[in-house]
């Protein structure tokens, strides 16, 4: 089954809400957003994320994959590819 | 890595040294025993004229042996020198109190060690072999 970017965000807005500071907004979350400067995220609650994002989407990610996630877009990006390499 | 080189390695002393010595450590979990000294300064005021180890302690405590140590353990395998661990969260239930002297073992299981991120839900018992406390701590553990 092929997951489309129209499922991903959902699912992924879903996880990073849990992890969203008090003081920063759920309309803050954009394709954009930083998730450490902008969304306040510090880097334990980043990882616990990307393990969320590893169940949510049954995919496996890298340090690497880690390194490059800056953004939300990056994040729908990475869960993309993995979502492909697992299908392919 | 020998169980004594890694409280050697501890980035603490006098007074804030929680650890005596490590029983047992491998790649899943430590256990490690410490004794509370009566002569602690902390116990002058708290409580007033009724020493209790504090809640905090217990919880260093079990930070110390149960992620520190293991995290020095696990970092060495990954072959990062010098290790610097910031602890970043702990949830803790207390059930027992701790008296001046007590002999505690702290034993904690890694829950995972993922991206630097190291997460243990640990345990600390009295000599009576009751549950002092129980929780989950976690730390970023970075080569320095």
């Amino acid at each position: 089954m092929k997951k489309e970017n129209g499922e991903i965000y959902p699912k992924l807005k879903e996880i990073i809400v849990n992890y969203l500071p008090e003081d920063v907004s759920v309309t803050n979350i954009q394709l954009d957003s930083n998730f450490t400067q902008e969304l306040n995220i510090n880097s334990a609650n980043l990882v616990d994320i990307v393990l969320d994002v590893e169940d949510a989407f049954d995919i496996m990610l890298e340090n690497e994959d880690m390194d490059g996630m800056q953004t939300v877009q990056d994040a729908m990006a990475i869960v993309e590819r993995k979502i492909k390499e697992k299908e392919a | 890595m020998t169980k004594e080189q890694i409280v050697l390695q501890l980035p603490y002393t006098q007074p804030f040294l929680f650890v005596d010595k490590l029983e047992e450590i491998t790649d899943d979990g430590v256990v490690g025993k410490y004794t509370f000294r009566s002569t602690s300064e902390f116990y002058q005021g708290h409580f007033k004229a009724f020493p209790v180890t504090p809640g905090v302690l217990l919880t260093e405590c079990c930070a110390q042996i149960g992620l520190v140590c293991l995290g020095i353990y696990l970092m060495k395998e990954t072959t990062l020198a010098n290790p610097t661990i910031a602890l970043t969260s702990t949830e803790m239930e207390f059930l027992q109190a701790v008296y001046p002297e007590e002999t505690v073992t702290v034993i904690s299981r890694k829950i995972y060690f993922r991206f630097q991120k190291l997460k243990c839900a640990v345990r600390m018992m009295n000599s009576k072999d009751e549950l002092v406390c129980k929780g989950r701590i976690s730390g970023m553990l970075k080569a320095s």
